[in-house]
């Protein structure tokens, strides 16, 4: 098997070649190209969608420049979590301590934006400097009249996993302070999507044409009064399990509001996750209309569909994401596909995780946490997969190594979630995987044709594709009439 | 997204709304990837490398490879050293660079790690593999800028490997600066065409601008070698492009290996690039040859071509001060109005000769450096522009001055892809900018002007 750093071999497996399970949870070996980020960055990135809300980051400027405007969580209202806040931490704060600046810098903030609440990003050097960043926002509180809230995600506490939980902490300071006499029998709150290109959006339009009220999307397209009332809603669904649980816990602990895991992407699982939500509700109404809304979209979209699988069928996909329950949906959406998941990996998965993820997978299939790209690329070369997906870091890999990819992670541009998402995603993967660009990069062209990589691809006449294509054309929109346009 | 900004100048004490620099790490990684096989790390929390690399990523859409010491609770108590001898220890065993090049980061810097103290150890310990090469620069990201970082980390590279064998070899260091891939490469070919014999470090060409070739590899072909920086020690003459990124290794040369040194603006526009080519010629006692002489009169004849199109416009300018200085330069060279400069880059050397090249005529001008966009854009409401001029952050404020004619210009660059091949430097760099500027310019016109005004030829 591919060689790697020894300390690493426990976290990789072969499904069917061991029964033990996958080492996980484990600090990202020191000199490691790791892909993973830090407490702070899962923070930010959990928080950043409130909309109506400042988000400060005290320490450096790079903390706040690395995460400005990088993720596309659209809002329909206030842009304000789009700029970039900071306080520029000088060598004088380091020596003499930042609170002053803090200070200032919050009222100045307040003053101009009037923002609904703020949050106060904790950095590594505010940790390690002691900046009392607590009291700081208590008394700014209690001097301009809002909830100034701050984040516990010093990045060397760990990685975004320990942000995630410190976003939470933060998130559910609002939770239970707004009046919730408005909201109906039949309210949920939909945590752990970040609407990404507007994925909450399409999300709610169903729940709310099955009868379901959306008190709250925590925290795509997210505002800080829905927050307040969130715990008026009789169920929490969670998305993004590896991010949101943690809030979904203290919501059920003190609300008695209970939980379920579930996931938009893919027809199966976001027809699931209606279903659970409709299923909830003893109301015969709303799952009738549910069962009407899936039927309808699931027949708008699978002829469609299975022209891609057509195309698609027996194409090898890695996937390298961030959390374990993405994973689990993109492997079955593949499969509705066609396609054989080869690799599945995750920054961030637990030990259940990845046992669900054994489970679904065929054999063979190699699983993966905390990968890097010495790793990955050795992966690609050895399966040879048609797709990867994946996040900014891996694109550059997969492209140099003449492979397909999606971005499934924040830089997507196209909502991929919904019976609709997973049609854009099936355009494509499909776009992707078979684009005529691949058949002038070396390696495959010599795939195609099973000849040495050294022999230079001659483009005319020479489509690239795998064998057991049925010798089809590099394109072939055309000839099967696939509707690509949106 | 920036309607809240109100044309009225709100003093601000603290904070900084909408940077113009970032943090000094990600300078130094990104020059360290100028020297062969080296592996850039990062000595603090592995969050800054992953935005390192995310960011260098979007601007290059090349995979950026570094490794980090991965600090928890622990290290940033008790220290970096035993994170930086597993770190090191690992990436010899498994990446085997032939250098790693440590930048430290706040945390690191903060906690007091001593980076020299640790590779000692290391190389005491006889972990380090021969002829393997260890450099450090100290880049605290509470002082200067991302430029600065890049600037620490190239004056680094001087400091632990150039050497000064005690005879003088007929070869002139180059120092270019924070330059992009593409701009490197063509202060390297106008350096070959004079017929100059010289070294460049660091040097990202054929590192970050590789051609598809099916492999993914973890250290392209290109990068100065550690031979070659080693050999700086002997040139006989150093030319430093960029005073903010390229003097402090310039300077080292110089107190280290008695190389002395010249300074000059990195060669963006006529008169910069004149300078540049003329030092050049100079220092190898060569003669500009007649490609160059003819690149030079293309560019002189598109500017006279063009100068209806671009005289008196107001400009809004901003990026780092190595980049923008000369820019001004070319812009009063084409008659055009620098309106407000600005540099995220802390040094008032940047106010002063920025204000030196407008002259009397550009008094009313605004320049600042250690400022922010969010008071460029005041500025901009207060008393509006013709031409925005800067990195991509630049586009909110195009944007929102209804869609101001914005030509992207400097780091980073996330959502264009010219920067990565075609440069910016030398004649034909700037005739890329002529040819930017007046296609946005006339876009503009021929988006919103009234029919009757539409034109077929400009």
């Amino acid at each position: 098997m591919i060689n790697v750093l020894e300390q690493r071999r426990a976290q990789i497996h072969r499904k069917g070649e061991s029964t033990a399970p996958l080492v996980c949870d484990r600090k990202s070996v020191a000199g490691s190209v790791t892909q993973r980020a830090c407490a702070f960055c899962g923070s930010r990135v959990v928080l950043y969608p409130i909309a109506d809300a400042l988000h400060v980051v005290h320490g450096p400027i790079g903390c706040a420049a690395y995460n400005w405007d990088i993720r596309g969580a659209l809002s329909s209202g206030p842009q304000l979590h789009r700029n970039s806040f900071s306080t520029d931490l000088q060598e004088l704060e380091v020596i003499y301590g930042g609170e002053k600046k803090l200070k200032q810098s919050l009222g100045e903030l307040i003053d101009h934006y009037r923002p609904k609440a703020a949050f106060v990003y904790s950095t590594c050097i505010v940790g390690v400097i002691g900046d009392d960043v607590e009291a700081v926002c208590r008394q700014v509180s209690r001097e301009k009249g809002i909830d100034v809230i701050p984040v516990a995600s010093e990045g060397f506490r760990g990685t975004k996993k320990t942000g995630y939980q410190a976003a939470c902490e933060a998130a559910y300071k609002l939770v239970g302070t707004g009046d919730t006499s408005s909201i109906g029998p039949c309210g949920i709150n939909i945590l752990g999507d970040f609407n990404i290109a507007g994925e909450s959006w399409l999300i709610r339009r169903y729940f709310e044409e099955a009868g379901i009220e959306v008190v709250a999307t925590i925290t795509g397209d997210g505002r800080v009064d829905d927050l307040r009332r969130c715990h008026g809603a009789k169920l929490n669904l969670v998305q993004c399990s590896g991010s949101m649980t943690h809030l979904a816990k203290l919501l059920e602990r003190d609300h008695a509001i209970p939980m379920r895991r579930v996931s938009f992407f893919g027809i199966e699982d976001t027809a699931a996750a209606l279903y659970e939500a409709a299923k909830f509700f003893d109301d015969p109404g709303v799952l009738e209309r549910t069962q009407v809304l899936v039927n309808r979209e699931v027949g708008r979209v699978y002829p469609e569909l299975k022209r891609y699988r057509a195309i698609l069928e027996g194409k090898k996909a890695a996937l390298y994401v961030g959390g374990a329950f993405k994973a689990f949906s993109l492997v079955k959406a593949l499969k509705l596909l066609g396609m054989k998941t080869v690799l599945a990996g995750t920054q961030t998965g637990s030990p259940e995780d990845y046992a669900l993820l054994r489970e679904i997978c065929d054999d063979g299939t190699v699983i993966v946490d905390d990968s890097n790209p010495v790793e990955l690329a050795k992966f690609i070369l050895e399966l040879d997969p048609d797709l990867f997906i994946g996040g900014v870091k891996e694109r550059p890999i997969a492209y140099k190594l003449g492979v397909g990819f999606c971005d499934h992670n924040h830089e997507r541009k196209i909502p991929l979630a919904g019976f609709e998402g997973m049609l854009h995603f099936a355009r494509e993967v499909h776009a992707s995987v078979m684009s005529p660009v691949w058949q002038f990069v070396p390696r495959r062209a010599a795939r195609a044709v099973g000849q040495p990589t050294r022999t230079p691809p001659t483009p005319v006449n020479h489509p690239a594709h795998a064998p057991g294509d049925g010798g089809r054309p590099a394109s072939i929109d055309g000839a099967l009439h696939v509707n690509s346009e949106d | 997204m920036l309607n809240a900004t109100t044309a009225e100048h709100t003093e601000r004490k603290a904070l900084r709304i909408n940077p113009a620099k970032t943090c000094q790490p990600i300078g130094a990684l990104y020059a360290a990837l100028g020297i062969h096989k080296c592996l850039p790390h990062s000595h603090g929390s592995q969050g800054c490398c992953a935005y390192h690399r995310s960011q260098l990523t979007r601007h290059f859409k090349e995979p950026v490879m570094a490794t980090t010491s991965s600090f928890t609770e622990g290290a940033s108590v008790f220290g970096g050293l035993s994170n930086m001898t597993q770190a090191l220890t690992n990436i010899f065993g498994i990446y085997q660079p032939d250098v790693v090049a440590v930048h430290t980061t706040c945390l690191s810097e903060v906690i007091g790690d001593d980076i020299p103290m640790m590779f000692k150890k290391f190389r005491e310990d006889g972990k380090l593999p021969e002829g393997a090469q260890l450099i450090h620069a100290n880049t605290p990201s509470f002082k200067g800028s991302h430029v600065t970082g890049f600037a620490n980390m190239t004056a680094a590279m001087a400091r632990y490997l150039s050497e000064r064998s005690g005879e003088v070899r007929d070869q002139l260091n180059l120092i270019p600066g924070y330059l992009d891939p593409a701009d490197m490469r063509e202060v390297k070919r106008l350096a070959t065409e004079i017929g100059a014999r010289f070294v460049m470090f660091p040097d990202t060409s054929d590192v970050l601008d590789t051609p598809q070739v099916g492999r993914f590899e973890m250290y392209p072909k290109g990068g100065a070698t550690v031979a070659q920086i080693r050999s700086a020690g002997d040139s006989f003459a150093t030319l430093g492009l960029g005073f903010w990124a390229s003097e402090a290794a310039a300077k080292e040369l110089e107190s280290k290996c008695e190389v002395p040194y010249e300074m000059g603006e990195l060669p963006i526009g006529l008169g910069a690039t004149d300078a540049f080519v003329d030092a050049i010629r100079r220092l190898a006692a060569k003669s500009v040859p007649a490609n160059i002489e003819r690149e030079r009169g293309q560019l002189i004849d598109l500017m006279s071509d063009m100068s209806q199109y671009l005289h008196r416009k107001r400009v809004a300018v901003f990026g780092d001060p190595d980049h923008v200085i000369p820019l001004v330069r070319f812009l009063v060279e084409l008659d055009m109005r620098p309106a407000y400069v600005v540099t995220g880059t802390p040094g008032k050397a940047f106010e002063e000769n920025v204000r030196q090249l407008l002259g009397p005529a550009g008094a009313d001008a605004k320049v600042k450096a250690y400022e922010d966009l969010f008071s460029l854009h005041q500025w901009m409401k207060a008393e509006p522009v013709d031409l925005l001029i800067g990195n991509t952050y630049g586009k909110y404020i195009a944007r929102a001055e209804g869609n101001l004619p914005f030509v992207r210009f400097g780091f980073p660059i996330l959502d264009r892809v010219a920067h990565r091949y075609f440069p910016t430097v030398g004649y034909r760099g700037a005739m890329r900018l002529i040819a930017a500027m007046t296609d946005a310019l006339l876009d503009q016109k021929d988006r919103e002007c009234p029919e009757e005004f539409f034109e077929l030829v400009q």
